[in-house]
């Protein structure tokens, strides 16, 4: 059983909000980058599976050099192998571009049953990726994953969560999952791990090394969207006012009156 | 060639954010002169047909059949992609909600097509191209997406249009959809359903948020807010660390790593303002807090605030809008 775990560098969640809109575009955000925290959900539940079921890790991510980070992050917990594409290629990439080069990375390993994905990245946002993995792939596909139930050589069966409840479904492999942060409680990576980690080599992949791989669709040239305008969103100009009262019962009066005459309610 | 709205509903209830799309799906369409198409999958796809048409539809593809009887993710997508041809879609519209979202990216990657995922407002430039803008870095930086190709297509977060008034005169067509679907929809087995205890109103399309956080202390500690939300016929949030205790399920959960809402009122009670908790909720229209520590960070994204104890507040603020409302 062959897990591959996709992650990706994403800024630091705590400094999300200094990201300058100038800096989108370039190549340095200025801002501390980590391992997308979604990820970790997803190469936790390939380590859990490993120690049930058996089998080899793989963790692979598409980006800059600096991306070894998030490499390093998932060796440091637990994952064996790793694989780094990394070419000017890739660059501009939209997630169908992203998608294409890291199914075409994933059939070029010596095997692969489960691939695990995060539900999306904490920067890009949209969750695209692991659904056309799975296009990419010609394979199925099943998102918000709460729990993984039962692993044979041959199926994956899961819970799926949906808005107004919960499916259990059973797919051949292989398989792509994205995870839900319902599914574990991921570990934190411990000495042993960490030392593993920054003595581990992480050699980039380029474009030209990936078999099948067809340049033409992947970087900004392919790409069918555009970002543009990157803003700031209106900051949200509040000042609070305090609503002060001898009891509970003044106060909470005193607030119903302004959310009625603001006509909030 | 027509504007097509994946009009997600369960068992022929139709999603309010289905219908806030029919209804910017109308306004585009008359912008472009073209017609209003929607897809309803499933059974019961009658009754959301009608639902369609009565909030601003055209035209309405069903896709009844045993194959669409529960959710499934590829024989959905494959739906949607027939239907896309059928309809001859220029612009695609479908709602940023568990099930949909996998729905629009299985058939938009599939077609090539590209896709703005959870989008917060639409319009149209000259040439009659989308323009879709959705908020990225987690709410941090805003983005306006253009496309290169046609067709268009966007998901979009509930409760970023208004609801389409309903006119039940309205009329229009209702045909069924062809579709051959391929060998790997039949690999996606559904094993059981489990539906969710249904509450009245759901946090992402609720028009007012009482949310609780690791301040409500316990499971019991989100009895008063939910007594408050219904009083006013809201919904109740939560942060991560109440939904992690695990004091309140997971779809309850606002920030970064839950929901994003984005309700006239929100009402943050023993939430302290983490980073990630504000991604999800500061694009509410008005936040109100209740912190006994005047110092905590989420006063500073607040209109109102009270500095007391949650636990003699909220049940205050309950009975105060019961005797102002009178409900
Ligand atoms: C990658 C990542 C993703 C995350 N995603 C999310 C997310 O999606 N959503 C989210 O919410 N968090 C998220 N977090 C967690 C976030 O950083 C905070 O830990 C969390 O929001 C804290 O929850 P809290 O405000 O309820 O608890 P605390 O920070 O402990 O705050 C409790 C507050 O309650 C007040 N209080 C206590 N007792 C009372 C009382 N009796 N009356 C009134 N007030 C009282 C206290 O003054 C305090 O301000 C994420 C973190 C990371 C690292
Ligand atoms: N560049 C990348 N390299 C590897 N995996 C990625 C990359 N981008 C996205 N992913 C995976 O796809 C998931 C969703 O990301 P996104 O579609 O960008 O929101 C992430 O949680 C990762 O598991």
């Amino acid at each position: 059983m062959k897990y591959v775990v996709c992650v990706k560098l994403t800024p630091d969640t705590e400094e999300l909000g200094e990201v300058r809109a100038e800096d989108v575009a370039g190549t340095d955000l200025g801002v501390t980058m980590a391992l997308n925290p979604w990820d970790e959900f997803a190469i936790e539940e390939a380590l859990t599976l490993q120690e049930n079921h058996g089998g080899d890790t793989v963790a692979i991510t598409l980006g800059s050099d600096e991306s070894v980070e998030a490499l390093k992050r998932a060796v440091a917990m637990g994952i064996e192998e790793t694989m780094l594409l990394s070419d000017p290629a890739f660059e501009g990439s939209d997630a169908w571009g992203v998608a294409y080069a890291l199914a075409r990375a994933i059939e070029s390993l010596d095997s692969y049953d489960l691939i695990l994905t995060g539900r999306q990245s904490v920067d890009g946002n949209s969750g695209l990726v692991p659904a056309g993995l799975a296009v990419k792939l010609g394979v199925p596909f099943v998102s918000q994953v709460a729990k993984v139930l039962e692993l044979s050589e041959s199926n994956v069966t899961v819970l799926r969560a949906l808005e107004d409840g919960i499916q259990t479904v059973r797919v051949p492999l292989p398989a792509v999952l994205a995870v839900s942060k319902e599914i574990n409680e991921p570990r934190y990576p411990n000495f042993m791990g960490i030392r593993k980690a920054s003595r581990a080599q992480y050699l980039a992949t380029a474009a030209a090394d990936v078999p099948r791989l067809d340049v033409g669709q992947v970087g900004a040239a392919s790409a069918l969207l555009d970002w543009t305008d990157v803003r700031k969103p209106p900051a949200r100009v509040t000042t609070c006012e305090l609503i002060s009262g001898a009891t509970a019962v003044e106060q909470t009066a005193e607030l119903v009156e302004r959310l009625i005459a603001d006509k909030v309610i | 060639m027509s504007i097509l709205v994946y009009t997600d509903h369960t068992e022929g209830r139709v999603r309010p954010v289905s219908l806030e799309l029919v209804g910017q799906g109308r306004a585009l369409a008359d912008t472009l002169g073209l017609p209003l198409t929607a897809l309803v999958i499933g059974d019961a796809s009658g009754n959301a047909a009608a639902q369609a048409i009565a909030h601003g539809a055209d035209h309405v593809w069903v896709a009844p059949g045993a194959a669409f009887t529960t959710f499934r993710a590829q024989a959905y997508a494959e739906a949607l992609q027939a239907a896309i041809a059928a309809a001859e879609a220029r612009i695609v519209l479908v709602p940023a909600v568990a099930g949909a979202r996998d729905v629009a990216a299985l058939a938009a990657c599939a077609l090539n097509i590209g896709l703005a995922a959870d989008c917060t407002n639409l319009s149209l430039d000259d040439a009659g191209n989308l323009l879709a803008e959705r908020p990225i870095y987690s709410g941090n930086i805003v983005t306006t997406v253009t496309f290169r190709s046609r067709p268009q297509m966007a998901t979009v977060r509930p409760r970023s249009f208004a609801l389409p008034e309903r006119d039940p005169a309205r009329t229009g067509e209702i045909s069924e959809l062809t579709i051959n679907l391929s060998p790997l929809t039949d690999c996606e087995e559904v094993l059981a359903f489990a539906a969710a205890q249904t509450e009245a109103v759901s946090v992402d399309n609720a028009s007012i948020v009482i949310a609780g956080g690791r301040g409500v202390k316990g499971p019991e500690g989100f009895a008063p807010l939910y007594e408050l939300a219904q009083v006013l016929g809201g919904a109740v949030g939560a942060s991560r660390a109440a939904v992690d205790a695990g004091w309140i399920p997971y779809p309850h959960q606002v920030g970064q790593t839950g929901k994003t809402v984005r309700p006239d009122l929100y009402i943050a009670c023993g939430i302290s303002g983490a980073i990630q908790h504000l991604a999800g909720m500061t694009n509410a229209r008005t936040i109100v807090v209740i912190n006994k520590d005047k110092d905590a960070p989420i006063f500073k994204v607040a209109q109102y605030g009270i500095v007391g104890d949650l636990f003699e507040i909220v049940p205050a603020l309950t009975e105060a809008f019961r005797a102002r409302l009178d409900r």
